[in-house]
């Protein structure tokens, strides 16, 4: 609690002794009635001092239909009327409404903030010979910072030296440690686990991860959603139609019964049943919940490592009926990979190793995935003769063995029977001294979670996945197969992929949304065609981060699903607190109209709903 | 040129008025406010000096929400 809540405490606690207190001695003593208001002023004015204040204040600025006015008001009126005890214990349970709502939102706001807090406020420099703390912002890029196990690292940059293994969760929201050593790119906001590394920035601090995503987060309240746009309208229209509706009860019913129907008037049972509605009036749980609900949401998604980057993206995401990928760097990893060793008529990791050494000196990724997938570096002095053939291959001498490594125009060429591979991706063929020994498919991989995120999509509610790429029919179509995507589009250009995408716009229906996943390098345009963009291992990606309305920081497609999930609970508990308070309110101002509900009642609504749908939008965060 | 500035204020809809009294305000292009995060956006027009331009905010704030505050200016 801070220093305004502690005293509003003892506040409420003053007046709920004073309170007490003026009702006893009322009951047990005969007393005149001006004695009995001083009495009971007491605890009014104790606890509702500033509320009155404020309600002149606004009335003086024109802007009188707050929540200070309408409470100011039902609770002079009440004690205008007599009602002592219930205009002090109308204010009194107002302002314990007041004070769980402020120990609610700070709390929350703490919690997230908390997580949000990945920028450290000092990086370590060394100057003369020491080890310096300065201030983040003036460490120039080039500059070599140093940071120590425990610490966050404050700026992007490359190790240049010292081994550690990094905790990138405030980033991915995954747990799992990655090692680091010289020459490893690293972000701010990991945590440096184990050991002392010296990192040369590549970044200013701004400029950095983690810097960036505080901004993003923070600026993510400044677009609002339909939701919270609508409860802003509404309070401006609901408060002063209810005042005016609670003026109508307390004057032109009365009149009426005196002019027309001859009745009694029963001016203070109406007056009574106006300043009910005052009460109820108050629209607070909904102009409080609703912003909580996305705050907390946003938030919630974030420490799992989804960026959103404004409440209306959250509830555009809610609706979601059509996923569409981009297919490498998505679903597949965008990496090559070696899928297989075929027809080998020698040990496969032997075959591996001659394809690695003969490939020893290309740079090509086919080479590369060759390499890793090879494990151990042979020794390349075996390798003692090279030549490569444009468009073919590499010819080789190894152990003395004449090697032929490449395609099967290669093969053609030096009349080798070959095998063809009845998979899609790339292949490549091996000849031992003029026999043949075998192929190695290389192929993009799908990744791990792609099958189980399609099918979570599914379940969270989506009509279709579609996938584009650049890629030809016979190697997209297998990939969406054995994920299980609806449709595919092969063949596309970079270009191909916006015109998709619009044709899959235009053929939706109004209120359902499309949803576009890419992995932020060369699709923006298609990224900022999309009702939603979402981009997936943004992590150090600033294009990416710029392009999309959502961002994963790392790679896995489950995390798509994830974020729909989130934004339906949040959206669900946004209407939830809607209808609920609303509905409460309706009800209230129906038997309040009738003389039904008296004032007690009223604030026990209007509290308890704030109570109820407070805690109903920290949910969101979970 | 858009700036961000930590703001305190108590409740949702003070937070709201603090909004509609910096968008009234000249040389405000757009403000907007994060109430959960406590956090003020503001858009300048261009050749507005922020400065200037966000004690004429502070102020017009100050006038229907007595108990705010906008740090940093």
């Amino acid at each position: 609690m801070n220093k305004k809540q502690k005293k509003t405490l003892w506040r409420i606690g003053a007046s709920v002794i004073t309170l007490v207190a003026a009702g006893t001695i009322s009951r047990l003593t005969e007393m005149p009635q001006w004695a009995e208001l001083i009495m009971y002023l007491i605890p009014y004015l104790i606890i509702g001092y500033d509320i009155l204040i404020k309600a002149g204040k606004g009335i003086l600025n024109r802007q009188m239909f707050d929540e200070n006015f309408l409470m100011s008001a039902a609770t002079i009126g009440a004690l205008a009327l007599g009602e002592f005890g219930e205009g002090a214990a109308v204010m009194l349970l107002y302002q314990i409404g007041e004070l769980f709502q402020s120990i609610a939102v700070g709390k929350s706001r703490r919690d997230i903030s908390a997580l949000m807090d990945i920028c450290p406020d000092t990086a370590n420099v060394e100057e003369d010979g020491r080890i310096v703390e300065i201030d983040p912002y003036d460490v120039e890029v080039g500059r070599e910072i140093i940071v120590r196990p425990g610490e966050r690292i404050p700026i992007d940059g490359i190790i240049t030296d010292g081994t550690t293994t990094l905790d990138t969760s405030a980033l991915t929201g995954e747990s799992l440690p990655a090692d680091a050593a010289p020459g490893t790119e690293v972000h701010s906001g990991s945590i440096n686990m184990t050991g002392l590394i010296r990192i040369r920035t590549t970044k200013e601090f701004d400029r950095s991860t983690a810097a960036r995503i505080m901004e993003l987060v923070e600026e993510s309240g400044s677009r609002k959603s339909r939701s919270e746009n609508f409860i802003t309208k509404f309070a401006r229209y609901y408060t002063p139609a209810v005042s005016f509706g609670a003026l109508a009860l307390a004057l032109a019913v009365p009149l009426v019964r005196l002019g027309i129907t001859h009745t009694a008037p029963e001016w203070g049972s109406w007056i009574m049943r106006a300043l009910t509605f005052l009460v109820i009036s108050c629209p607070c749980a909904l102009v409080i919940s609703i912003p909580l609900s996305f705050f907390s949401g946003i938030g919630g998604a974030g420490r799992r490592g989804i960026l959103i980057k404004g409440s209306n993206y959250l509830e555009t995401l809610a609706r979601t009926k059509y996923v569409v990928f981009d297919k490498t760097g998505t679903i597949t990893r965008g990496v090559f990979e070696v899928e297989g060793v075929h027809h080998n008529s020698m040990e496969q990791q032997q075959l591996l190793e001659y394809a690695a050494l003969a490939e020893s000196g290309s740079n090509h990724p086919i080479a590369n995935s060759i390499r890793n997938a090879c494990k151990t570096t042979p020794d390349t002095s075996r390798v003692t003769e090279v030549k490569e053939l444009a468009g073919l291959g590499i010819k080789a001498v190894i152990d003395g063995k004449e090697l032929a490594v490449g395609n099967e125009k290669l093969m053609r060429e030096l009349n080798i029977d070959y095998h063809n591979c009845h998979k899609p991706g790339t292949i490549v063929h091996i000849a031992v001294d003029g026999s043949y020994a075998g192929h190695i498919l290389i192929s993009d991989v799908i990744k791990p979670t792609s099958e189980l995120a399609a099918a979570e999509l599914k379940r969270a509610g989506i009509k279709k996945t579609v996938m584009l790429t650049g890629d030809t029919a016979e190697v997209a179509q297998p990939v969406a197969k054995a994920v299980g995507i609806d449709e595919v589009y092969s063949g596309l250009l970079p270009a191909d992929k916006v015109d998709m995408v619009e044709k899959l716009l235009s053929c939706k229906g109004e209120k359902e949304v499309l949803a576009f996943v890419g992995d932020g390098i060369n699709d923006a345009p298609v990224l900022a065609r999309a009702d939603v963009g979402i981009a997936m291992g943004a992590l150090g990606s600033d294009a990416a981060i710029e392009a999309a309305d959502i961002v994963l920081m790392d790679d896995d497609p489950l995390k798509i699903a994830k974020a729909v999930g989130i934004s339906k609970k949040c959206m669900r508990i946004v209407y939830e607190n809607i209808y609920f308070a609303l509905g409460v309110k309706l009800i209230c101002l129906a038997l309040g109209a009738l003389g039904l509900a008296n004032m007690w009642l009223a604030v026990f609504a209007d509290v308890g709903v704030m109570i109820i749908a407070v805690l109903n939008a920290v949910r969101t965060y979970n | 040129m858009k700036r961000s500035y930590k703001i305190d204020v108590d409740c949702a809809n003070c937070a709201n008025k603090m909004e509609t009294a910096a968008n009234n305000t000249a040389g405000v292009a757009k403000a907007a406010v994060n109430f959960m995060a406590l956090k003020m956006f503001v858009e300048f027009e261009e050749g507005a000096d922020p400065k200037t331009v966000m004690q004429e905010v502070l102020k017009n704030c100050r006038r229907v929400e007595s108990e705010c505050e906008i740090y940093g200016i």
